[in-house]
């Protein structure tokens, strides 16, 4: 098909599927999808909010990496099918580096044989040097950026659909990105596909209904869901990832491919609408403010539930950037006691603990305390009213400046073998840098997305 | 009865804010359960986690309500010291509230 054609046609129907709902997510069901689920589009996000920084760092170690560290295993598995079958890719699998994924993504191709690729990589999120030199405050604490100075590990701003529909435009094949907004992933096949205008905020409402139902794929057909005796879904080892199928107007009815696992129905579908939603009224997104409120759910075959009503405002002249820095260290410690008096030994244990700490003189800024199996969830106020299990296992985890005192939180916990209560068993301890994330928001001129192509 | 025979619920979270949606099964259930869980009865239920304010807001559409709950996650998911950081937990702890029969 030829660029000019390719607009004058217009999409009248579009299916397209959830590959990934984050960056470790199961490899099998994006390969049932672009096997047997007729898709037009693939998509696969993959970038949690602190992802980015951990690549960042790779990246730094590495200039070629700084990549997801699945995109070979998921492009391998599904590379030959999506383009036997005509399946477009479009995912944030690039990280802090989508031209090395892009890069990458070339490299197998042309190892399974595959030729005539066009692979993009949309840039532009990475606004650390903007961040830097401005004097920003950040949304949640109102610390200035400017103190967090040597801290600082990346900033990146969630860019809107234009970089990827204008990289579709091109002929893209696959579309990578780093940061942005995870709907746009899912909005801009379709806007591309529709030909929707950029101020048409309704249907880009809906469009972001479409990406928030999609965007955490197995969460819209049964995972995070099943409740067994109230919320039954079969087949959970073989979850299928879900399928929109989308009309002209935004329209969409969610489905899987018939013999996956799971299950698509109006509570699968309202848990998601509602999933990471604060005000429902104004759901912020690079290229509108959605509103959730008049969305309808209706189930219209077994698997298969329209999702219609998602309306829209005119987007914010602001783009929100995710900031990531360093925040000292956790250090943390377990130990398990079972059978008559394991609560009291835990506590006691516990009691322990706290005053070794004092002792070996390890400073926290922070200090945390649990029973697993009481408290550790919903706290000691609710966790308490039963009555006492069977075993229980302490956890100490404290924050500290470095990452010496982080060890000795949980080497305090290993004392406890010969130094603490009876029947002490199964320490772990563990310790890690901590990569924290704050946001600030950025005047929208400030951030220039744009694309680079790499043929395969 | 238990709020968990009448609704069902899901927690997502940005930052050190919770979200808990309750969605009822059968839409001549949700003035109900307007009535019996509100934001300060949610705020107390969890009083041990939520630290902040709890705000309710209302999805007719769905017969369903989403609490938000600020101050939730033990100062962002990213830095929290719990077990559970992200509060995904949170819904199950919901849905233990007990509630008077429609």
């Amino acid at each position: 098909m030829t660029a000019e054609l390719n607009v004058a046609t217009r999409a009248t129907r579009v299916r397209i599927g959830a590959g990934a709902g984050y960056s470790g997510d199961r490899i099998e069901p994006a390969v049932e999808l672009v096997e047997h689920g007729a898709l037009d589009y693939l998509v696969f996000e993959c970038l949690a909010e602190r992802t980015i920084a951990l690549a960042q760092q790779v990246r730094r170690r590495d200039p070629e990496l700084g990549y997801d560290p699945l995109l070979e295993a998921r492009m391998r598995a599904v590379l030959p099918a999506a383009v036997r079958n005509g399946v477009k890719i479009v995912s944030n699998m690039g990280a802090a580096n989508p031209l090395a994924a892009a890069r990458k993504t070339a490299s197998i191709a042309h190892e399974l044989g595959l030729s005539g690729l066009k692979i993009a990589a949309v840039s532009g999120d990475d606004v650390l040097d903007v961040v830097r030199q401005g004097a920003y405050v950040f949304e949640e604490s109102g610390d200035s950026v400017a103190t967090y100075d040597r801290r600082l590990v990346s900033a990146n701003a969630y860019l809107g659909a234009e970089p990827i529909v204008d990289a579709l435009k091109a002929g893209a094949d696959i579309v990578l990105t780093g940061r942005a907004a995870d709907p746009s992933l899912f909005t801009a096949p379709l806007i591309h596909a529709f030909g929707w205008p950029m101020d048409d905020w309704n249907t880009l409402g809906q469009a972001t209904v479409v990406g928030h139902l999609l965007e955490c794929a197995g969460q819209i057909t049964g995972g995070y869901f099943a409740d067994p005796g109230f919320k039954d879904v079969p087949m959970l080892a073989r979850l299928g990832f879900p399928i929109g199928e989308v009309d002209a107007d935004g329209n969409v009815t969610i489905t899987k491919v018939a013999h996956a696992g799971g299950r698509v129905t109006e509570a699968t579908c309202k848990e998601q609408l509602l999933y990471e939603i604060h005000d429902p009224r104004r759901y912020l997104q690079p290229d509108v403010v959605a509103d959730f409120t008049q969305v309808c759910v209706v189930e219209q075959a077994p698997d298969r539930v329209r999702v219609s009503g998602g309306r829209g405002t005119s987007r914010t002249e602001t783009l929100k950037v995710t900031v990531a820095y360093v925040d000292g260290f956790i250090g943390e410690g377990q130990i398990s006691y079972g059978g008559p008096g394991a609560v009291a030994r835990a506590k006691l244990a516990l009691e322990i603990v706290r005053e070794r700490l004092e002792i070996t003189g390890v400073v926290t800024s922070e200090l945390r305390f649990d029973l697993i199996g009481i408290d550790s969830l919903h706290g000691a106020t609710l966790g308490e009213r039963n009555a006492e299990p069977y075993e229980v296992r302490l956890r100490v985890a404290g924050r500290t400046d470095s990452m010496d005192e982080a060890v000795r939180i949980g080497n305090e916990v290993e004392t406890l073998y010969t130094n603490g209560p009876a029947g002490g068993g199964g320490v772990t301890k563990t310790t890690r840098e901590v990569i924290a994330v704050q946001s600030v928001l950025l005047p929208r001129e400030l951030v220039r997305p744009s694309f680079e192509m790499v043929e395969a | 009865m238990k709020l968990r025979q009448l609704a069902h619920s899901r927690t997502g979270d940005k930052g050190n804010t919770l979200n808990v949606s309750v969605i009822c099964y059968d839409a001549r259930h949700y003035d109900h359960l307007l009535a019996h869980i509100t934001p300060e009865r949610v705020k107390a239920h969890l009083s041990d986690v939520v630290k902040g304010d709890v705000t309710r807001f209302e999805l007719p559409g769905i017969a369903a309500m989403n609490f938000v709950l600020g101050r939730a996650l033990g100062g962002g998911v990213t830095r929290s010291l719990a077990l559970d950081a992200h509060g995904k937990s949170l819904s199950s702890a919901l849905m233990d509230l007990e509630i008077p029969e429609p």
